[in-house]
């Protein structure tokens, strides 16, 4: 049976991120989420498609990676380098995140071929060692201004930004109920399995951290053109950690859990400024506790569906 | 050629404290096959003991540097009790990010109480050096490698020669027939964790030694490269630990002084990555096949 995309479900989607944006948009007119509150509304699009893509690479897929901030540092210097060189409005931002995708790609992909044979631990000391690259190569270029970092010009708007975070999300969680996905899902759960399947083990774990990668970039990119200033020491290991706290936080494998993870981060980060000073030291006890009582996360797995939602509805109707 | 010998030198000195740092990795590597990312973090707090005990206490260098071991000794075993083993059993990423949730607690609670600014760590060792044939020794330079090497004698000879190391060496094959040979697997690997971290300990107090100024931060890095130290020379064998971090630190301070300083990271992480592809056991290690 083939489904057109005019399903119940997709129409629902639609509605549903139509609601949200509608009462953000709302919100922000009547005056309720005033600049600051915006700003933290960025900040968390932004983490979510972070956190959204870097669960493309250990959720779905299983592959440890602690460089992402490496790719998230090329997006955004490739989108602040064309806003300085070429023009500093949203066409400049649209070029420079093509560049910065198109160039996170191609590393992605060096790095992943070498490192990608290696396992658990090993890849995630090898990724950090590329990040780590990514991020001292930039900071010695001469075009992206060393350590002082790029001053620039705000363009993204918040509508924008949550645009983009629709887009991410569905290319990702279509790519994970796609055959490739469901081979990720796999490799997963047993590579060895996986592999004596006929699976090609490398080929798909090549192809999420490429698109994680990708993504990654699309989020560097926006935080560039959003937030005036980047710096290389913005796109240390630590960063890479903050994005694994929302990803271990919510769930690994759970799109949903990041979503909700990030906001939920967010908004005590915003709400609870004199909470700033310990926020870290909470973060790390945080994560040795939910490794310890709860190691699937906030979701594990689970997703928020509609097509779940609706067989609830039948099982109900038929069970009375 | 001087300038050569002299590289040599100060690569040498920092090679000791990596290969202190490496040891404790590989060894916690060699027997839970985890990767400790708070390690570095306990080298952090070594420091930080040395600086408190010679500035507030009034300790000379010697009883501060065994304070420094003693107290990460207990650190090590204290974090392994409460974070690492209830995970025994868990996958190895799970593993994994407890010890990243571990690292950043010590280093969030460090800068919280300690303050986040760099300290300067006192004078305890009056500096003099030494000339010979155009090459600068100092006696803090020679003291570090006196005590690495001291250090690492007695650890083999722990592990070579003692009923607790022979303990380490059978839990490290295998776990569980050791547990029924009738070893106490949890204590050994309590006692593996004291040994490392004391290690540690002792690197933070020389490090402060030498470079004279301490912070909150600086255990990430140094940890890092210690483990690809460990990672180099084989993981879970101690001599490769050694061997390990003396290169690394060799490499490092050649790269510093002949190419650029900036690039002397970068170089490492490389390093790294072409031996991990190339021959991922170690120089020193041999391959082990997977069995299903």
């Amino acid at each position: 049976m083939k489904k057109g995309l005019l399903t119940k479900q997709n129409l629902c989607w639609v509605l549903l991120v139509a609601v949200v944006f509608g009462a953000l948009q709302g919100l922000i007119s009547a005056g309720i989420i005033n600049p600051i509150y915006q700003t933290a509304l960025m900040q968390i699009g932004i983490n979510i498609i972070l956190a959204v893509s870097l669960n493309l690479i250990i959720g779905i897929t299983g592959q440890f990676s602690l460089g992402h901030a490496g790719f998230m540092c090329i997006g955004a210097y490739a989108t602040g380098v064309m806003m300085k060189q070429g023009s500093p409005d949203i066409m400049g931002v649209l070029i420079g995140m093509a560049i910065g995708m198109a160039i996170s790609a191609v590393i992605a992909l060096i790095v992943a071929v070498p490192t990608l044979r290696l396992r658990g631990d090993y890849l995630a000391i090898a990724t950090l060692g590329f990040g780590e690259i990514i991020r001292i190569v930039i900071l010695n270029m001469d075009i992206t201004n060393g350590a002082a970092g790029l001053v620039l010009p705000k363009v993204v708007t918040w509508q924008m930004i949550f645009i983009a975070v629709v887009i991410c999300t569905v290319v990702i969680v279509n790519f994970g109920t796609s055959a490739p996905g469901r081979a990720c899902i796999a490799i997963r759960e047993d590579e060895i399995a996986a592999e004596a399947m006929g699976i090609n083990t490398t080929k798909y774990k090549i192809i999420a951290f490429v698109i994680g990668a990708m993504v990654a970039a699309v989020a560097g990119s926006l935080y560039a053109s959003s937030f005036y200033v980047i710096k290389p020491e913005m796109y240390t290991f630590n960063k890479s950690i903050d994005i694994l706290v929302i990803v271990v936080f919510g769930g690994m494998g759970s799109v949903t859990g990041s979503f909700i993870a990030a906001t939920v981060i967010g908004l005590i980060n915003t709400f609870l400024q004199s909470f700033s000073s310990i926020r870290m030291i909470v973060y790390g006890a945080v994560l040795v506790l939910i490794m310890i009582f709860r190691p699937s996360g906030l979701l594990g797995t689970k997703e928020f569906t509609f097509s779940a939602l609706f067989e609830k509805f039948e099982k109900n109707k038929e069970g009375k | 050629m001087t300038q050569f010998l002299q590289q040599l030198i100060n690569g040498l000195s920092l090679g000791s404290i990596y290969a202190l740092i490496a040891l404790g990795y590989t060894m916690v590597y060699g027997i839970i096959k985890l990767i400790n990312f708070a390690h570095g973090d306990i080298y952090m707090l070594g420091a930080y003991v040395g600086f408190l005990t010679t500035t507030y206490l009034g300790f000379s260098f010697l009883p501060a540097l065994f304070a420094a071991m003693v107290i990460c000794a207990v650190l090590g075993v204290v974090i392994e009790r409460v974070a690492y083993r209830p995970l025994r059993n868990a996958t190895r990423i799970a593993a994994l990010i407890t010890a990243i949730g571990v690292s950043y607690f010590l280093e969030a609670t460090t800068q919280k109480v300690l303050g986040t600014g760099v300290k300067t760590f006192p004078d305890v060792l009056a500096n003099t050096t030494f000339t010979i044939g155009g090459v600068q020794i100092s006696n803090q330079q020679v003291l570090i490698f006196i005590i690495t090497i001291v250090l690492m004698v007695v650890l083999q000879f722990i592990v070579r020669k003692t009923k607790i190391g022979r303990a380490m060496r059978a839990v490290s094959v295998d776990s569980d027939a050791a547990k029924l040979m009738g070893i106490n697997v949890d204590a050994t690997i309590s006692v593996t964790f004291a040994i490392g971290s004391a290690l540690a300990g002792a690197a933070g107090v020389l490090v402060g030694l030498y470079y004279n100024t301490i912070n909150p931060l600086m255990g990430m890095v140094p940890g890092v490269k210690a483990f690809i130290a460990a990672v180099f020379g084989g993981i879970g064998i101690i001599p490769g630990a050694m061997f390990g971090g003396l290169f690394i630190g060799i490499v490092e301070t050649l790269v510093s002084g002949y190419a650029s300083s900036l690039y002397k990271d970068a170089v490492v992480y490389v390093i790294l990555i072409i031996i991990l592809i190339v021959k991922p056991a170690g120089l020193l290690g041999k391959n082990v096949k997977e069995k299903v």
